[in-house]
């Protein structure tokens, strides 16, 4: 197996369509449990349903959560097929815990969507897309899943198909394949079933392995947000990891938002000697000019800055029950910048889930609910578009100590 | 960049907001190999030299070449080691053998409050992993415990972004866990690449070894030839047991690591 090729995606869908169960699947056909675990999972499936394995339970651990048959938080498991090692992350599907899908998907590479065949479309069916959209994730298998409950018809396959299509058009979303499977029989999961001849595409497995890892931006222009700066014996070393470009030793840098310049000294990183650093690496650096650097500070190279900015527009998910109300003043963070701000206008509020507009020129968020906002700061920030380099075009906002929005610079 | 380097930046880059965020921090060091790894980035992100110290809970059960692996990189390393136990649970005779799940909330659990009690650390950095157990599956990066060393996992902050929550009053200290997703593997390979040094017990001898260490009287060893880095890596990529499984307190009933951890535990 080769190293570097772990491939992290989430599974997301409305409750009771199946993800925990697929995930049990996915460990079962790739021999992926270990005998321990599977007579742990068979001893405390005992005295429910028809005394069958709950596949579930693999993911499912919370007393709570085997009790009542739904998942409450996101986990975070691994397995392996014979191309690649992939760490699933799962969601849950209840409304009250999106917060914790979006945890989970904000971490992915890739989304597998989970859609009941009798149910269909359902509501977080629809919000999870959106999302996972919003997230800029662009890697996505839609699967059809309870087959086995709708006598493995294709006429119901092509239906949810079609249906799922038709809202992935209205939020720009493309799927990479729509496979029809029984997680809980295992058709087409990972081997394709003799009960659904007419479909023709690849397994679940087959899917995956498809997928390509997501790689740090490193092909764009260097953006090295500053995250502390140390004092080790006499020397200041400014550390941070490289979120965009590659930073060497001997080039010029500009220090943003000032706008000073200097130039790499050394790249730091305890006992190896570098000279250059690329995307994804936490270093430090020395600079060459005794300059004042501080966290919040992004060096960039001269006439190949990000955007300075006061104001800023962004798409915001309000995850709180405490709604927002425009005239609080509220903490933001944006890579290692933070800083507070108001919300100039809320031009819409938008259902996560339907994508009906609630309200134009609204005056609060609600929990669970999209505003297209404009955002005003004292001090200028450094950011870019989200679809230009996501690890500078995304922000969280921040009431208290703890994280209640994630934000997209649009 | 290979998968570990990806995962040793991404560690390093919690390991360093953890500490601007909280500056009054300090290590759980267990001596076993997670925590030892844990150490070992935590030296990488401060250029050598660990800007905080290191805690050792003493049960006084734990293993003779636990206590001198740690003394001597206490030395080696340039520790500022804090060594704290729960001397009159010890003194009164709390052992495994009155109960497991008592035992473990004493000279571990209550312990590590006596230890933040006493030097007031507002984070705490652990090296668990979310591949260790279905619970540990569950963690955030940075999660808070109450007044009552209590996890609130049914109710959990969101995480986007590396960016993390920061400690309430109310909120008696956060627990950070750079290691979360690393998997054994990782941490095995991470260890030869970097010929990171580890407790012996992990080698096999006569035929056997420990995977998993902790205290003397509550972990098992496995069947293993594996008496070197390389075959304990060879091992684990064919090896159908779990990691833990040589661990008492993961099995005696369903729920006791639910239990053990929504009281506080490691």
């Amino acid at each position: 197996m080769e190293d570097g090729n772990t491939l992290k995606f989430v599974i997301v869908g409305h409750i009771d369509h199946g993800k925990s169960t697929l995930i049990g699947r996915l460990f079962f056909d790739t021999n992926s449990l270990p005998p321990d675990k599977i007579e742990e999972v068979k001893k405390a499936s005992k005295g429910r349903r028809d005394g069958e394995m709950e596949f579930a339970f693999l993911m499912d651990h919370l007393r709570e959560e085997r009790e009542q048959g739904i998942t409450i938080d996101t986990a975070q498991t691994f397995f392996k097929t014979p191309k690649r090692e992939y760490v699933i992350i799962d969601a849950p599907g209840h409304v009250e815990f999106v917060k914790n899908m979006i945890t989970g998907a904000s971490q992915a590479e890739a989304a597998l969507l989970i859609v009941d065949a009798k149910e269909g479309v359902a509501e977080q069916t629809r919000r999870h897309a959106n999302l996972v959209s919003m997230l800029g994730l662009d890697q996505v298998i839609v699967v059809i899943n309870k087959m086995d409950a709708v006598d493995y018809k294709q006429g119901r396959y092509d239906k949810i198909r079609s249906d799922v299509k038709e809202f992935f058009d209205t939020i720009a979303l493309k799927a990479d394949y729509y496979i029809p499977i029984s997680a809980l029989k295992g058709d087409n999961v990972a081997t394709r079933s003799d009960l659904m001849k007419w479909y023709e595409g690849p397994t679940v497995l087959g899917s995956l392995d498809s997928l390509a890892n997501r790689v740090p931006p490193e092909d764009k222009s260097l953006l090295f947000p500053i995250q502390d700066v140390y004092k080790i014996s006499g020397k200041r070393i400014a550390v941070g990891r490289v979120e965009a470009g590659t930073i060497e030793s001997g080039i010029e840098v500009k220090i943003l938002p000032g706008g000073e310049k200097t130039e790499v000294k050394s790249i730091e990183k305890f006992q190896e000697e570098k000279d250059k650093a690329v995307a994804g690496e936490s270093i430090g650096i020395m600079t060459e000019d005794p300059v004042f650097l501080q966290r919040g500070n992004v060096l960039c190279i001269e006439g190949k800055e990000p955007t300075i900015t006061n104001s800023f527009q962004a798409n915001v998910i309000w995850l709180s029950k405490e709604a927002f109300d425009i005239k609080e003043r509220i903490m933001m963070r944006l890579a290692t910048q933070e800083f507070a701000g108001n919300v100039i206008k809320i031009k819409r509020r938008i259902d996560s889930s339907s994508l009906s507009i609630l309200e134009e020129d609204a005056s609060t968020i609600g929990n669970l609910e999209i505003g297209e906002v404009e955002i005003q700061v004292k001090a200028p920030v450094v950011l870019t578009k989200f679809n230009n380099i996501q690890e500078l075009g995304r922000f969280v906002l921040v009431r208290g100590n703890d994280v209640v929005a994630g934000g997209i610079i649009t | 960049m290979d998968h570990l380097s990806d995962l040793e930046s991404r560690s390093i880059y919690i390991i360093r907001e953890a500490y601007h965020q909280f500056q009054k921090v300090a290590a759980l060091w267990s001596i076993g190999k997670d925590s030892t790894t844990l150490l070992w980035l935590i030296r990488k992100a401060f250029f050598g030299k660990m800007p905080f110290p290191v805690v050792h809970i003493d049960t006084s059960y734990k293993f003779k070449e636990i206590y001198k692996f740690r003394d001597e990189y206490t030395k080696k390393w340039d520790l500022d080691l804090i060594v704290h136990r729960n001397e009159d649970a010890i003194s009164s005779g709390m052992g495994p053998k009155k109960s497991k799940l008592e035992c473990c909330t004493e000279l571990k659990t209550n312990a590590l409050k006596g230890a933040i009690d006493k030097y007031g650390f507002r984070a705490l950095y652990l090296g668990i992993r979310r591949d260790e157990h279905g619970i540990r599956a569950k963690e955030r990066v940075f999660s808070p415990r109450d007044q009552d060393f209590e996890w609130d996992y049914k109710n959990q902050p969101p995480e986007l972004w590396d960016q993390y929550k920061s400690k309430t009053e109310a909120e008696e200290h956060i627990r950070v866990h750079p290691l979360l997703g690393w998997t054994e593997l990782d941490i095995w390979k991470y260890i030869k690449k970097e010929n990171i040094p580890v407790v012996g017990l992990y080698f096999a001898k006569n035929g056997r070894r420990y995977r998993s260490i902790g205290c003397e009287p509550c972990v098992n060893t496995i069947p293993s030839d594996a008496d070197t880095v390389d075959k304990v890596i060879e091992e684990l990529k064919t090896t159908t047991i779990s990691e833990r499984s040589g661990r008492a307190q993961d099995k005696e009933s369903d729920y006791m690591m639910q239990k053990l951890r929504a009281l506080g535990y490691m």
